[in-house]
């Protein structure tokens, strides 16, 4: 009985480590596909694909939206800090699409080395806070910075 | 002694000693739930306030991150009973796991629907492809299939045998679940809560959520008990303890 016993739970133990060898091996064969974006960095370096549609991934560069007037057409810069790349898009943008935001957009380069994107996607982040706090956040972030300026200034 | 350990755990996981057990136990988690549950609630949608970038769309968070946790959360239930249930032959665990299933699939889809129509507005799309979804969705899979192989077997040993062995395999996909949104770029947020870090929550949010969360489990517990107690009468319908609880009726 115990023996028997023993064999299933050895049977179970080696079912559970196979699967998980074959996942992880799975996955990072994968990997790349998994990708859900690419960061304009990689872009930059040719990790795209040139051919096909892809989505690339980053921030909106604050003061670069513009908008057309009398269309749904909108320009932005979108970048990881490192690079940056511009983008155009045409249609409705979702709620938490603004400056400074994270999105992921759709779509193809251009000759002109414009991003093209047919979905525009905000990624929101994982911090949940009152205004207050954010403007306090902010204000505090704010002061650090100018005093910061002004020690460089002064160097 | 281990003898009188397994004599011991026999006697509570008899089906008969837990028929009569779980009665007594089951107000004692269905009570708190709603207490906690209602508490939560009023608490997260009438107290918290509103979030800096999401307005109040945020507060969908209340029902959707308790309904991924308790996703996760059952599924482990459910393989490891599975697991004691096909290594050690206590039926009582085979049961416990056919009783979660229904349970774990309903807040699976309780997260991705919640989840969806919170994406809409804020990402600008209902469903990407992305791994955290995908995943997740994976798992309302691996629950199915569960059930399906539970239905679709007659013999009640076999059933188990292979039902059991697909939850076991399953258990890969929890950990994938939980660091998709590390190990590759996601739509999805990072983890807010369930991370070594501080939450990146404010306190007045958190409490609601983390009772919520209580609540979710206490629901759990009672609707579990509840669903195993019909699975021990189904299973044990032809044994005399049940025929003779039947006649005294």
């Amino acid at each position: 009985m115990s023996t028997k016993r023993g064999r299933r739970k050895m049977l179970v133990i080696l079912v559970l480590f196979g699967v998980a060898v074959a996942t992880v091996l799975g996955l990072s064969a994968f990997e790349e596909n998994l990708l859900y974006f690419y960061s304009p960095t990689q872009v930059k370096a040719g990790e795209a694909p040139k051919t096909r549609a892809f989505r690339v991934g980053g921030l909106v560069v604050k003061g670069s939206v513009v908008r057309a007037s009398d269309t749904l057409n909108v320009q932005f810069v979108l970048t990881d800090n490192t690079e940056s790349m511009p983008v155009s898009y045409s249609g409705i943008l979702p709620d938490l699409f603004r400056e400074g935001q994270g999105i992921v957009a759709m779509g193809t380069m251009n000759v002109a080395g414009q991003f093209v994107a047919s979905e525009v996607l905000a990624k929101h982040d994982e911090n949940y806070m009152p205004p207050e706090v954010a403007a306090a956040l902010k204000a505090t972030e704010d002061k650090a910075k100018q005093v910061g300026s002004a020690n460089t200034n002064t160097l | 002694m281990f003898r009188a350990i397994w004599a011991w755990i026999q006697k509570f996981s008899s089906p008969k000693y837990f028929f009569e057990m779980s009665a007594r136990l089951i107000p004692w988690f269905a009570i708190p739930a709603a207490l906690v549950g209602a508490y939560g609630l009023y608490l997260g949608l009438f107290v918290a306030p509103t979030d800096y970038q999401q307005g109040e769309s945020y507060r969908i968070i209340f029902i959707h991150v308790p309904a991924a946790w308790m996703s996760l959360f059952i599924y482990v239930v459910m393989a490891v009973s599975a697991a004691i249930g096909l290594i050690w032959q206590i039926r009582l665990a085979d049961m416990i796991a056919a009783a979660s299933a229904p349970i774990g699939a309903s807040f699976t889809f309780l997260a991705l629907v919640t989840g969806s129509l919170w994406g809409k507005p804020m990402w600008g799309t209902y469903w990407v492809w992305d791994a955290r979804l995908t995943s997740e969705l994976i798992l309302l899979f691996l629950y199915f299939g569960y059930m399906a192989l539970q239905s679709a077997i007659e013999d009640q040993r076999t059933a188990d045998k292979a039902s059991g062995l697909l939850a076991i395999v399953g258990v890969v996909n929890i950990p994938i679940i939980h660091y998709s949104v590390e190990w590759w770029n996601t739509l999805h947020q990072g983890a807010t809560v369930a991370k070594l870090d501080k939450p990146s929550i404010d306190i007045s949010m958190l409490i609601p959520l983390l009772l919520m969360a209580l609540a979710f489990k206490l629901f759990y517990a009672a609707v579990v008990l509840v669903r195993a107690r019909n699975e021990v009468l189904l299973r044990d319908r032809s044994r005399r303890w049940v025929r003779e609880l039947i006649e005294k009726l």
